[in-house]
């Protein structure tokens, strides 16, 4: 058995301890805002925070995570507050949704330690987060505009 | 805008009866739009209300979404269509998916179904009566209360008023919906829309941002198992056995079962289920001839181009009117398989109960599974349940004609016997067939004085993406599948090209192959606005002149071209080390022109800025057309600048998205988006701006290297 704290609430699950992290959030917790896009840390669908870095879940096996603190898109904020979470939907920037959890939990450990970050280290820091539906420019913009700075560099 | 003339007849015939070989199912995929033009607007019965738009008492207005939302942003835009005639408090707004039923097959054609960049402009009557329907009961329920003539009533933002009364629509919602509906509606004149033409906010965004969307894969159900599946290594491979004996000791795995042309692997969760289809063992017969190698197959491709197949399109004497020019060009143009690999991975959820069946998935093609799961459980499509979920990107793939991913679902649920989700990985996805057909195109042509061409001779070699599906009778037309060959034999280019001939060698390979983003035009736009560029710098003339002058009977492809040119700022030099390219192409009655910026940096090609000019006719939503061609151009670019698969022995090469790359984010180019209004009948909006981006860069680089590249994905050595 391996305890984890997940959004703040004690969790312990009969898990191998090789299971990623993402699985164990998604299928044993019931969690499913966390996503799973490609198993190897390549499109960062599945990035939550392991107390407060941004880690891909689904490369993390859940022995990493035993007695530290998980934080998930559901636990990114209460109803969707965030302010990234304001200026997505201000700037429209889901289109599919799939990837967006991820985009947001890595923009959100960008601002936590950079907050008016410069365009090249949201480029930097968004990096390995795909989006085949293509958002970049206004995912970009949004999270300028919940830095507090102008849409446009 | 129309164009002049009588160009529209004149193309069609050039077209040689393709309206006719378009009829039916597929109508909505590939009908060109001035097919769609001539047809004409039957009178018809209005689509019933109640089951298009619910009102609650606390005024909540629930549109009932007939298509699939998977990033085109439908959700908002049919709601739109909704609200404008209702006369709703848009705040009050929510969207859902429809079932799987009769009622909600389109105004297109035959089957419930999301593609062909066909919903906004395949619904805009529908949704719109049906918000004019709801509307009109409601007023007669308010009136019936207070006892006066409904026409004495008005209402502002779901507030009707009498005089000082008012009556919510909450609260005559339910004696309204028992009501009537209307014979007919009068639907608002364009003067006086409030939302239709407005940069309106995604409805879904909230539930994207939080988590809480439910996709395919998130669906959750009592006793339900996740099953992954073992398919063939190889293009043609078949099973000879296999072994589960080494995956059943893997804790969480309950049941190995046969599972079409593979094995799956039923688990309690989807970490054990893949584990223990790793641990399976199979034994593989080899494809028959070794397989399929992709450098092979477009050799034998290339030599096929050599000489005319069956023809499409025929005008004068093109092969003659070859051997007498003077000034000849020949050019062959390349491009190879390609996944669509959507952000989602495939998934379907079964629940098998008796003769009936329920089915979660993200699909675009609801009516089609309905049959394919029928046909397997050997009942009838009523008893087939099927509840859309948000789909993780579509891209065509989700729009099987052979419903793959569900009906080897409904497959496994029936011989594992307990509610199944079945879940591929992304190797599975990549590996997994379906794909853009790889295609070459040759292309022969003269050109007069002046450098314009006067006979032209285009041969195009690929796989069919409809034979030998439920969907041949309807998109194949004595032997011409039109999606190998959308959008050359109407080429506004060629309309004035007095000797012409466009003929299609169909191949047949064991590779399955299926519609990509935008179908034919992918491979069709890439050869013709390569060969116009080609023939510009031939004639030492300015690309965009040279165009211009062949599309000056063309007034909407023109005026694309000139504000996307304007725009981009085509009469400056580009910045030092940068070049500019263009293309324009139509497809699913849209008109877009790019232009695309581009530098050699660090030995690649960077693309800097994309100016895109859209005509479609009339936009709904600005905001969701602005983001679609964004999309668009990035899906495009991806494949332009990275995308192939590679075939050895049948087997593909790439796995995930460390070989079958996406753009990202750093490489992301300054898309802007000019939208033109033209009044013109509506297009598409969800494909049309692919097409043109993989030529316009290739332009690009041509005018900065003065290298030519031919074949996608482009790369300088």
């Amino acid at each position: 058995m391996i305890a984890l704290r997940v959004n703040g609430t004690e969790h312990t699950v009969d898990a191998d301890p090789d299971m990623p992290l993402l699985w164990v959030v998604r299928d044993l917790i019931g969690l499913t805002g966390t996503k799973y896009g490609c198993g190897e840390a390549l499109c960062g669908a599945c990035v939550v925070h392991l107390d407060g870095e941004a880690v891909r879940a689904c490369v993390t096996p859940i022995s990493k995570a035993a007695g530290r603190s998980v934080t998930t898109i559901e636990g990114l904020s209460k109803d969707g507050n965030h302010p990234l979470q304001k200026a997505w939907v201000e700037l429209g920037v889901p289109q599919c949704g799939y990837c967006q959890s991820g985009q947001i939990m890595s923009a959100a450990a960008l601002l936590a330690k950079k907050p008016k970050p410069t365009n090249a280290e949201i480029d930097t820091s968004l990096a390995g987060n795909i989006c085949r539906c293509g958002t970049y420019t206004r995912i970009r913009a949004a999270v300028r505009v919940a830095a507090g700075l102008p849409k446009e560099e | 805008m129309n164009r002049p003339r009588d160009t529209q007849i004149s193309r069609r015939g050039f077209m040689r009866g393709a309206g006719a070989s378009l009829a039916g199912l597929v109508l909505s995929f590939y009908v060109p739009e001035q097919i769609a033009r001539a047809a004409p607007v039957q009178p018809k019965a209005l689509p019933p209300p109640n089951a298009f738009v619910r009102i609650a008492p606390d005024d909540t207005v629930t549109v009932v979404i007939a298509h699939s939302e998977m990033g085109q942003g439908i959700w908002t835009t049919l709601a739109m269509l909704i609200a404008e005639e209702l006369e709703c408090d848009w705040a009050k707004v929510r969207s859902e998916h429809a079932p799987a039923a009769a009622v909600y097959i389109g105004p297109a054609g035959g089957i419930q179904m999301t593609g062909g960049s066909s919903t906004t402009r395949g619904e805009f009557e529908r949704y719109r009566q049906v918000g004019a329907a709801a509307k009109d009961m409601l007023l007669r329920a308010a009136a019936a209360r207070w006892k006066v003539p409904a026409n004495k009533l008005v209402v502002e933002k779901g507030v009707i008023l009498n005089g000082k009364q008012k009556l919510r629509y909450g609260e005559v919602a339910e004696a309204a919906m028992k009501l009537p509906p209307p014979a007919s509606v009068k639907l608002k004149e364009p003067q006086a829309w409030k939302l239709i033409g407005k940069p309106m906010r995604r409805l879904d965004s909230l539930d994207k941002i939080t988590g809480k969307a439910t996709f395919g894969i998130d669906v959750t159900l009592p006793d339900l198992r996740t099953a992954v599946i073992l398919r063939p290594p190889a293009f043609g491979a078949k099973l000879v056995r296999f072994d589960g004996a080494a995956a059943l000791k893997v804790p969480g795995v309950e049941k190995v079962v046969p599972a079409g042309d593979g094995v799956a692997v039923v688990a309690k969760h989807f970490w054990a289920a893949k584990l223990g289809r790793d641990a399976l063992v199979a034994e593989w017969q080899k494809p028959e001839g070794g397989g399929v190698n992709s450098d092979v197959l477009l050799a034998e491709y290339r030599k096929k181009a050599q000489e005319p197949g069956t023809t499409v399109a025929s005008v004068g004497d093109a092969a003659a009117a070859l051997s007498s020019a003077t000034t000849r060009f020949s050019s062959e143009y390349e491009l190879p398989y390609l996944a669509h690999a959507p952000m989602e991975p495939l998934n379907c959820t079964v629940k098998i109960d008796g003769d009936r069946c329920e089915i979660w998935t993200g699909t675009q093609f609801q009516t089609v599974d309905q049959k394919a799961a029928a046909t397997i459980l050997g009942t009838t499509i009523d008893k087939v349940q099927i509840h859309t979920t948000f789909l993780g990107g579509g891209f065509g793939r989700r729009a099987n004609p052979r419903s793959d991913f569900v009906a080897e679902a409904v497959t496994v649920a029936k011989a594992a016997g307990v509610p199944v989700k079945v879940v591929w990985t992304r190797e599975d996805d990549i590996r997994g067939g379906y794909y853009r057909p790889a295609y070459v195109h040759r292309m022969q042509v003269a050109t007069d004085a002046k450098g314009n061409p006067s006979a032209w001779d285009h041969v195009v070699v690929g796989q069919s993406i409809l034979k030998g599906t439920p969907f041949e009778g309807f998109g194949v037309k004595d032997g011409i599948d039109n999606t190998s060959v959308e959008g050359l034999a109407e080429s506004p280019y060629l309309e004035r090209v007095s000797a012409k001939r466009v003929s299609l060698h169909t191949m047949k390979t064991p590779v399955t192959v299926l519609w990509w983003r935008s179908v034919g035009n992918t491979h069709t736009a890439f050869a013709i606005e390569g060969m116009i560029d080609e023939l510009a710098h031939a004639a030492k003339r300015d690309p965009l002149e040279y165009r211009l002058a062949l599309l000056d009977h063309s007034p909407r492809f023109a005026a694309a071209l000139k504000l996307a040119a304007e725009k981009a700022g085509w009469e400056k030099p580009a910045p030092e080390g940068r070049a500019r390219g263009l293309a324009v192409h139509e497809s699913f009655g849209s008109i877009v022109a790019e232009v695309a910026e581009v530098s050699i940096t660090e030995g690649r090609i960077k693309v800097h800025e994309v100016t895109c000019a859209v005509d479609c006719g009339s936009a709904v939503n600005p905001l969701g057309v602005e983001a679609q061609i964004q999309g668009s151009v990035v899906y495009g670019l991806t494949a332009a600048l990275y995308g192939k698969l590679t075939l050895k022995d049948g087997q593909v090469q790439e796995s995930n998205f460390h070989d079958y790359p996406p753009l990202r984010m750093f490489e992301m180019p300054k898309v802007s988006v000019h939208i033109i209004q033209s009044g013109a009948p509506m297009g598409g909006i969800g494909e049309p701006a692919t097409a043109p981006i993989a030529p316009a860069v290739a332009n690009a680089v041509f005018a900065l290297t003065q290298k030519r590249l031919r074949s996608l994905p482009l790369r300088l050595a």
